[in-house]
């Protein structure tokens, strides 16, 4: 007694196949819609903004003339706020990463702290702006500073760095540290010797794309009062400064036409670093990920 | 644990066989161990003898690779574990807490079940032991790193080839690699947790000449699944069955005429 009909199956399979294709159009559809989306994106912007282009625009200050208009404040702003964001958030990132995974015993306190390290890649940012207007502005008077923001920002994608440091050293092969703790090695012998070369590209890359996020962020560093209108350059941790979104943010609210192209200009220039940062986390990885 | 430690070390044992004048290197006396609740090693006793191989055999989940990693507190990586009991290393009981596991470490090395290389060059991973005992000097490291190979039969097939990644060797050649990355620290005892499982038959045999070689200045315990390969290569063969020591002698004896039933049982393939 057989339970399978050949010729059932094979009127069936007419039905199958035709299910098949047609969810596989579908999901290319899918695909191809957020595609458009991107290119039509692209297009708007890069005609928009590429006869503002110029070499003066990344040297000119803003100003109240759209022709003599720059980002030249903000490009620096955003490049200081990674200078102080940067190494903050990966020394304070990391380190509680190589803690948590290789030194801190399993208790309910652990788990406490990673189910709230958790929650925090979760928080809306401008939670965040709030905490650094409290904390950094206002208890420790640093004012709306460059440092203050640059605080802010690293408290904002700490947890992200945190997650990806963690995720990179849990993806440490255990045997190999078993070798090292086999011929004797400390536990920082083998977290310097083993872990961190294997998981330093997983670390990094997670470290370069939580600091193009923050590259992006507007709302914590408006609630922290960067300021929108600047025509200087930082020249301390204590100087006032604005950031590209924000600059980008402010010439889209002006009634003139002219300021529109010009947020598209500032809209590349901020694409070209953000498509430059993500390239070198690619970079990275890619090479050393051929290792394994 | 304290009384136990200062109490001198047992040697009336009823499963142990004369120790013809041999010299003990690790003895074991009323060893117990727990993963939590449950108990993976029951009241071990047991002596091994200097230079010689002793193999440990018996079916999976019987406790000898629990033993083993507990010889050099490997197994203390493992947060649950809980230990009661001595091992006297040389005389000194490496269970007490004050004993430096990574000094224990360079004395009792261990060759793991999967070969497990650094991602790094086949150099650098024989002198990786060396390196973190603070040996800096490059001609020492070279002359370690030498011999090492040398000893684990592999130095003329990566003598060209030194500072090209380990990783580019073969499962068998990776895991001579390992013996010698554990030779280079110049253990007196090595562990060995069924270093053949994952070889094929030519790459084994390989190994099990090594063994026979490297018994003549190491105190070797392998643990095995094969019994063949402890047939062929020990001294003396352990049968572990459910976390206990079932029997301990000479492996022609343990072969031929075992003592328990179970053990008989086991090596004519009857469970297990």
């Amino acid at each position: 007694m057989h339970f399978i009909n050949r010729e059932t199956i094979q009127k069936q399979t007419k039905k199958r196949m035709a299910v098949n294709h047609l969810l596989k159009t579908l999901f290319f559809a899918a695909t191809m819609f957020s595609l458009l989306v991107l290119a039509v994106l692209f297009y708007r912007i890069f005609t928009q903004g590429f006869e503002h282009l110029s070499f003066d625009f990344l040297t000119n200050f803003a100003s109240r003339k759209p022709e003599e208009a720059g980002i030249k404040a903000a490009l620096y702003g955003t490049i200081w706020l990674m200078a102080i964001t940067g190494p903050i958030s990966i020394v304070l990132g990391i380190g509680s990463a190589i803690y948590l995974e290789m030194y801190a015993k399993q208790s309910r306190f652990t788990r406490f702290i990673q189910t709230n390290i958790s929650n925090l890649a979760g928080v809306p940012s401008i939670v965040f702006g709030l905490l650094g207007l409290t904390v950094f502005v206002r208890m420790l008077e640093m004012g709306r500073s460059v440092l203050a923001g640059g605080l802010t920002m690293s408290l904002l994608i700490l947890p992200i760095i945190v997650v990806a440091a963690q995720e990179a050293i849990r993806a440490v092969p255990q045997e190999l540290q078993e070798a090292s703790y086999g011929m004797g090695a400390t536990k920082w012998q083998t977290i310097w010797r083993v872990v961190l070369p294997a998981a330093l590209p997983g670390m990094m890359t997670g470290s370069i794309l939580a600091l193009s996020r923050a590259v992006g962020e507007t709302a914590p560093l408006i609630v922290i009062g960067a300021l929108s209108y600047v025509a200087f350059v930082p020249d301390s941790i204590w100087s006032g400064f604005t950031v590209m979104p924000i600059q980008i943010y402010n010439w889209t609210g002006r009634p003139q036409e002219a300021f529109h192209d010009i947020a598209a200009a500032g809209i590349i220039v901020l694409l070209a670093l953000l498509i430059l940062m993500n390239s070198i986390a690619v970079f990275i990885r890619n090479k050393f990920s051929k290792r394994h | 644990m304290n009384t136990l430690m200062k109490s001198k070390p047992l040697n009336q044992n009823p499963i142990q066989p004369k120790q013809e004048h041999k010299k003990t290197v690790i003895e074991v006396n009323r060893l117990n161990l727990w993963y939590g609740e449950d108990q993976a090693l029951k009241d071990i006793h047991m002596n091994i003898p200097e230079n010689k191989a002793t193999a440990i055999i018996g079916p999976s989940g019987c406790g000898k690779s629990t033993f083993i990693k507990t010889l050099n507190r490997m197994v203390e990586l493992i947060p649950t574990v809980k230990i009661t009991g001595n091992i006297f290393y040389r005389e000194k009981n490496i269970l007490d807490p004050k004993y430096r596991v990574e000094e224990l470490r360079t004395r009792v090395g261990m060759v793991f079940q999967k070969p497990n290389p650094f991602p790094k060059s086949i150099y650098e991973n024989v002198a990786y032991g060396p390196k973190i005992h603070g040996i800096k000097k490059k001609k020492i490291l070279d002359e370690i790193v030498e011999k090492s190979l040398r000893d684990a039969a592999i130095w003329n097939e990566v003598k060209d080839r030194l500072h090209e990644n380990a990783y580019g060797l073969s499962g068998g050649q990776q895991q001579r690699l390992c013996i010698a990355r554990c030779l280079a620290i110049e253990p007196d005892v090595i562990l060995m947790d069924e270093p053949t499982s994952a070889l094929d038959p030519i790459s084994t045999l390989k190994v099990e000449e090594l063994v026979k070689k490297l018994k003549e200045n190491y105190s070797i315990i392998i643990v095995t699944h094969n019994m063949q390969q402890a047939a062929r290569i020990s001294d003396q063969t352990a049968f572990f069955l459910n976390g206990e020591l079932v029997e301990m002698d000479h492996t022609s004896k343990v072969f031929s005429n075992p003592r328990d039933k179970r053990t008989e049982d086991y090596i004519t393939g009857r469970f297990g």
